[in-house]
């Protein structure tokens, strides 16, 4: 089989699945319509891990399938390439992927919109790998947009709910301002370099570093500024990083297999993706790192701030998925593009898992998801309760579980990175640290042990969740636990991803192997704050259960501004909602309606009608009129024909 | 010797008498008929006085062209305005405005 075919294979199959899920799901029924998707996905799953062992044995592959358009000199293509990065990204989608859909049919077992939703995951399987495999900007925005609009799509799931069609309309908003920027981006690329295929723009890139551009009010931009600055607006937006952050909270009114798919494993690490696949421009502009690595850093660590007070399971995760892509924004910007791509994948395991096992809990307590009415669930719940742990171990960073790797690199990237505001950014990944060992367990407690709060009718129907859902939480904990341990040497000494990311950002004099981390761990801040964080969570909410009531009503304006989430949505509301709105209005009225319908369009016809009323009296009907203007118009002709 | 003008002013004012009983009759139909017929008299006034100034023969034969035409002319002139009586039941020309529409 020849590579193209293997290619084109992966993400097909996934659209093939999607499509017989979708059209032909009422007619071969449930039990098929799942077959058929997890087949498909399935099949994309196996040939990823084929690809990727193909590309790490050295082949790697940049080439044209299929040319669509040609508009001057400018080539409009399906394309793939595919070395390392899109290797890992891909095994990483499909396996994910895999396991939501082996997770949903005990999920949404009695969902009536069970084929529909097999269809909508395997379509954004599809667009997920189109988008990973691209090798032009182009087909990168196909697949940026279609995973939008499959986000949009299962954030409306319930779309007799009010809350998720708002849900959702909000995430598509948002997406565009930020999509409205990556399409700047390519614009600007395409006006710079002529041309929208990876390779070529990464090769032009250095010689083109100094160009500059007129900017407004006669200021001077480096287009390479420009360029990174424009496509990370975008990255923003798909990523979720401060001030595009709004719409991921809101995103959890979609059913859970999808917040652990979509708005945390996948989908929003494309913002990531995309810088890191952009290394070799972004190294260009010091000045876009160093506002890749302050938005990060903010996002990190005010996100995470809010995700200490929220009472609701699925926002607890969601929030700390913020704060996480916020870590790896900032090892972004701290030039440490691997070590930012390690961390999504160690993140999308365990982050899935977490959200999973939130799901699992639902579903036990019959869509309860307030952890106020939980507790106490770690007898009737070993699995869900023990594969939770780990995902909460490994997000808290505690070794030697994945994210201890992951986040341990990321912090010593920025600890010695150059860029401006590393500093700053070093802090707030620190106090996150502290931050997202406590959040995650105040989860863990407030669900687990303890007293159940729940009322005895939801306590006695408590039980263990089907196999379909364990089974994925268990294969999602393995990777949780090994992911770091197994990748971090290859990850740091560059040999994972070798050329496909500018590599950098690593110390050279720190010995970043597994073991040395595991030896140098217990002598290290980000461990210890870990702990603390991890204590404090138990004192707050098994020792004292008082306190976190106490320290609310103590710091009552920090603790309102928290549950205000820092105004963003009330500011977007009044400004941007609530202006457009305004000025909606005002050009409804004035514009539509007075000007264009009332003097124009009604105006015209007013015209009409007078001009008519008065014309019509010409039109008597009497044939002696008719003769004597007759005659007059032949008088009025001849004088003029005698005497001009 | 009568001159030219005489005649060409008897067929200027036999047609302004015509065009006058056309427009200024708000009754019978019939009278708006015989003004046609002393409009296209007085066309053949003029025929005739240039046939004979000029000494051209032609002119006259077309007066009888002319008046062959206008007798075909008055006998459909009065079948229309036949049918048109039994069906309005008038033949008052103020009544007849139906080219209105």
């Amino acid at each position: 089989m020849s590579r193209e075919l293997l290619y084109l294979l992966i993400p097909l199959s996934c659209l093939v699945a999607a499509l017989v899920a979708g059209f032909l799901g009422s007619r071969i029924g449930r039990v098929n319509a799942h077959r058929a998707a997890i087949g498909g996905v399935g099949l994309a799953f196996a040939l990823s891990c084929v690809v990727a062992w193909d590309v790490f044995a050295g082949n790697h592959f940049n080439g044209t399938i299929y040319t669509w358009a040609i508009s001057g000199g400018t080539h409009f293509v399906i394309g793939f390439l595919i070395d390392p990065l899109s290797a890992v990204m891909m095994v990483i989608v499909t396996f994910v992927s895999l396991m939501v859909h082996i997770y949903t049919i005990g999920y949404m077992a009695e969902d009536p919109g069970y084929t529909r939703f097999f269809s909508y995951i395997a379509l954004f399987t599809f667009a997920m790998l189109m988008l990973v495999m691209s090798n032009n900007f182009l087909q990168l925005f196909f697949g940026w947009e279609a995973v939008g609009l499959v986000s949009y799509l299962l954030i409306g799931f319930w779309y007799e709910r009010d809350s998720a069609i708002r849900a959702n309309m909000k995430a598509f908003l948002v997406n565009r301002v930020g999509d409205f920027g990556f399409i700047l981006g390519i614009g600007a690329v395409l006006a710079l370099f002529g041309s929208l295929d990876y390779q070529s723009v990464f090769d032009a890139a250095p010689a083109l570093a100094d160009r500059t551009t007129q900017g407004p009010f006669g200021s001077e931009w480096h287009w390479l500024t420009l360029i990174c600055l424009l496509l990370f607006v975008g990255a923003m937006g798909k990523s979720a990083q401060v001030p595009l952050h709004v719409w991921l909270p809101d995103s959890m009114e979609g059913p859970t297999p999808i917040s652990a798919l979509i708005h945390a494993a996948t989908m929003v690490t494309a913002g990531i993706f995309l810088v890191a696949r952009m290394s070799p421009l972004f190294e260009l502009s010091l000045t876009a790192l160093s506002v890749v690595l302050i938005v990060g850093a903010l996002t990190a660590l005010l996100m995470a701030f809010v995700a200490l007070i929220q009472t609701d399971i699925k926002r607890v995760v969601a929030y700390s998925t913020l704060s996480q892509l916020g870590y790896m924004t900032v090892a972004l910007g701290a030039s440490a593009y691997s070590v930012a791509i390690f961390h999504l994948a160690t993140h999308a395991f365990f982050k899935a898992l977490l959200f999973l096992a939130a799901g699992s809990v639902i579903i036990a307590m019959h869509h309860e998801q307030d952890m106020r009415r939980m507790g106490g669930l770690r007898k009737v719940m070993p699995v869900t309760y023990v594969t939770c742990v780990i995902g909460s171990l490994a997000l808290a960073g505690i070794p030697p579980f994945a994210g201890f790797f992951s986040k341990d690199a990321i912090i010593e990237a920025v600890h010695y990175s150059a860029t401006p505001g590393a500093g700053f950014a070093y802090v707030a990944v620190l106090i996150g640290v502290i931050l997202t060992a406590f959040y995650s367990f105040r989860l863990v407690f407030m669900t687990f042990h303890g007293e159940g709060r729940m009322d005895s009718k939801t306590r006695a129907h408590l039980h263990e969740s089907p196999k379909v859902v364990t089974f994925p939480l268990i294969a999602l904990a393995v990777p949780s636990v090994l992911a770091g341990l197994l990748f971090i040497n290859v990850t740091m000494d560059g040999s994972l991803f070798g050329n496909s990311i500018v590599p950098g950002g690593v110390p050279g004099d720190i010995d970043m192997t597994a073991g040395g981390m595991l030896a140098h761990a217990p002598f290290a801040a980000p461990f210890w704050l870990a702990i603390l964080g991890i204590a404090g969570a138990w004192v707050c909410y098994l020792w004292k259960p008082e306190l976190p009531g106490k320290v609310a009503q103590q710091w009552g304006g920090l603790y309102r501004v928290l549950e205000k989430k820092y105004g963003f949505d009330e500011f977007y509301q009044r400004v941007f909602a609530d202006g457009a709105r305004g000025l909606g209005d005002v050009l409804s009225e004035w514009g539509d309606r007075r000007l264009i319908d009332g003097w124009l369009v009604n105006g015209a016809a007013r015209v009409v009608v007078r001009t008519a009323s008065l014309v019509r009296h010409v039109q008597s009907g009497l044939v002696y009129h008719y003769a004597f203007v007759m005659i007059i118009g032949l008088v009025a002709l001849m004088s003029w024909f005698l005497f001009r | 010797m009568i001159p030219l003008s005489h005649y060409l002013i008897v067929g200027a004012l036999l047609f302004a008498i015509s065009v006058v009983g056309i427009f200024l009759n708000r009754k019978n139909l019939v009278i708006i008929l015989m003004a046609i017929e002393l409009l296209l008299l007085a066309a053949n006034m003029n025929f005739v006085a240039f046939s004979h100034y000029l000494g051209n023969l032609s002119g006259q034969v077309f007066v009888f062209f002319v008046l062959t035409v206008a007798a075909a002319e008055a006998a459909i002139g009065l079948a229309i305005l036949i049918v048109l009586f039994r069906t309005r039941r008038s033949i008052n020309v103020q009544d007849l405005d139906h080219l209105k529409g």
